[in-house]
């Protein structure tokens, strides 16, 4: 199929999404009971992997250089990205069963961005369970640490998560594009986008030399939690990376941001339905 | 009356040869984590030299063999008996002149059979590659691990069987099941070796079937303790969880109520 010229969203369709989403809200809440154990299963989620870092703080007073107070807070501010991040593109995931069951050339017929009608199509409302956890370690780590506070420390404080946030889901959005060369590519997508929830709740001091150089700035994962935890804690780089660095998260997601959509679109290019 | 279960394990591990990609996209998941979990045992033991018996070697060898074991032990994605419970098409299952549970576990063990060459073979083939993994040094640990593998798994279905049977009263055992995925390779060994965690964690884990997923097979290949009575401790869960699962689903049979004319 043939790629239909792009249609700008007018004002009046850009309405059309709120209310699509409002929808799916509604339905997610429609069993409260479901609905509970579900974010409950995210909490769990979440703090078992704050558990890891604790079980290896019996065992080492620090761990790449860091305490257990920072390392903790390197978690949560990973842990809130990600939460954000997977709350909002979880959808993205749908994209295998939206190409083999044909339901993408509808959204292709649609004057809409194919890109937006995917993502609003539902909101993981219950993702929400490891905002929560991330942003109760957030705080937590951010009051013991007892930091230097500067108007400079307390917007990185306020905006790394939404960064880290945006930087996340562009990753996961560009690794799941995948899914239009690959039938089968969602796992080998997931081990991009559920490593990553892994890779950045630790310094990025503890991988080696090439895992670190992937993980944290091909797939930009340092500048998620690292870099700001950094600038957070007022201390240099282990690493003798440039200071520069750790202001530089805002940027690196602008240009996430700008090379997903070039991946997605070639994406959409390579698109040609399932049938005739 | 023997005959259609090793049909059934014949048959599980035919259903998975068919999806090579998916196998591939598994163990491209188990590498990743591998390289990620082996990075931070090293750190750690960078600094401690060895830290609960555990030197480099072992700890690489337990972080691949752990991550190989993920899709032969099997925690995520086994929703299949409820989600026939909740059509009611587990009626046309109960009415075939078999045993429910033990078809399932016949079927289970093919998949596991297969996963074995797809999934647990080429993480370890890739953590030989890049890192000094310890091997074990007496050739009877081989026979060993080759019973305390299918124990491994059997353990796990017969949780996954429970699990999957409670929808017989609450419909819908996806929460109970999304918690046991949660919290199962945590409390199995699966993420950091049992051995580092405190003393009351392990006093509490060693009366739970979860050791049984994870540690112990690594355990029996890395031989640390008394393989013996690993597999012992193996049978044993094996055997209590398969006869719990056989009450619950007489229990749960009697409960059954399907819609329709």
């Amino acid at each position: 199929m043939a790629e239909l010229p792009p249609v700008e969203s007018s004002p009046r369709h850009r309405s059309v999404y709120p209310r699509i989403l409002a929808s799916r809200l509604r339905s997610q809440l429609a069993y409260p009971g479901s609905f509970a154990l579900d974010v409950v299963a995210q909490i769990i989620g979440q703090a078992i992997e704050l558990l890891g870092i604790l079980v290896v703080f019996t065992q080492v007073r620090s761990l790449g250089g860091f305490s257990s107070t920072e390392v903790v807070l390197m978690y949560g501010l990973a842990a809130t990205a990600f939460g954000l991040a997977i709350l909002c593109v979880e959808q993205i995931e749908k994209l295998p069963e939206y190409v083999r069951t044909g339901q993408f050339d509808v959204m292709l017929l649609r004057p809409l961005s194919t890109l937006a009608q995917l993502l609003t199509a539902d909101l993981a409302l219950k993702r929400l369970g490891r905002v929560g956890t991330g942003l109760a370690v957030l705080g937590w780590s951010l009051t013991t640490l007892q930091l230097d506070w500067t108007p400079v420390r307390a917007l990185v404080a306020a905006t790394a998560p939404l960064v880290g946030a945006v930087i996340l889901a562009a990753l996961f959005v560009a690794a799941n594009t995948v899914s239009f060369w690959l039938i089968d590519g969602q796992e080998a997508a997931n081990s991009v986008t559920y490593g990553s929830n892994f890779a950045t709740s630790y310094p990025i001091t503890v991988y080696g030399p090439w895992l670190r150089r992937l993980m944290c700035f091909v797939l930009p994962g340092a500048f998620v939690a690292y870099f700001p935890a950094l600038a957070l804690l007022g201390r240099p780089d282990p690493l003798g990376l440039p200071d520069a660095l750790r202001y530089s998260p805002p940027l690196v997601a602008a240009l996430t941001v700008a090379l997903t959509t070039l991946i997605w679109r070639a994406g959409v290019r390579h698109y040609q339905g399932t049938g005739s | 009356m023997l005959a259609p279960y090793p049909q059934l394990v014949r048959a599980g591990y035919r259903r998975h040869a068919s999806y090579w990609q998916a196998s591939l996209g598994g163990v491209t998941a188990n590498v990743v984590f591998g390289l990620l979990r082996g990075a931070i045992l090293i750190a750690v033991l960078a600094q401690r030299g060895s830290v609960a018996g555990y030197d480099t070697a072992v700890a690489v060898t337990y972080v691949w063999l752990g991550q190989g074991l993920i899709g032969v032990v099997l925690l995520w994605g086994d929703t299949e008996l409820s989600q026939r419970i909740r059509t009611g098409d587990v009626v046309i299952d109960l009415s075939r002149p078999w045993n429910l549970q033990a078809a399932m576990l016949a079927t289970d063990l093919g998949r596991a059979g297969h996963a074995i060459g797809a999934r647990l073979l080429p993480p370890m083939a890739f953590g030989a590659l890049f890192f000094p993994l310890r091997w074990p040094e007496h050739p009877i640990t081989w026979i060993l691990i080759a019973a305390a593998v299918p124990l491994a798994v059997t353990v796990s279905f017969s949780i996954r069987f429970l699990l999957n049977a409670s929808a017989f009263w609450l419909l819908d055992a996806r929460g109970a099941l999304a918690v046991w995925g949660a919290t199962s390779g945590v409390l199995g060994g699966l993420v950091l070796p049992l051995s580092w965690y405190p003393s009351w964690a392990r006093a509490v884990l060693a009366w739970t079937p979860f050791p049984a997923l994870f540690q112990f097979p690594i355990d029996v290949f890395t031989e640390r303790g008394d393989a013996f009575t690993l597999i012992t401790k193996q049978l044993v869960w094996a055997a209590l969880l398969l006869a719990a699962g056989q009450v619950v689903l007489a229990r749960g049979t009697r409960r059954l109520v399907v819609q329709g004319g």
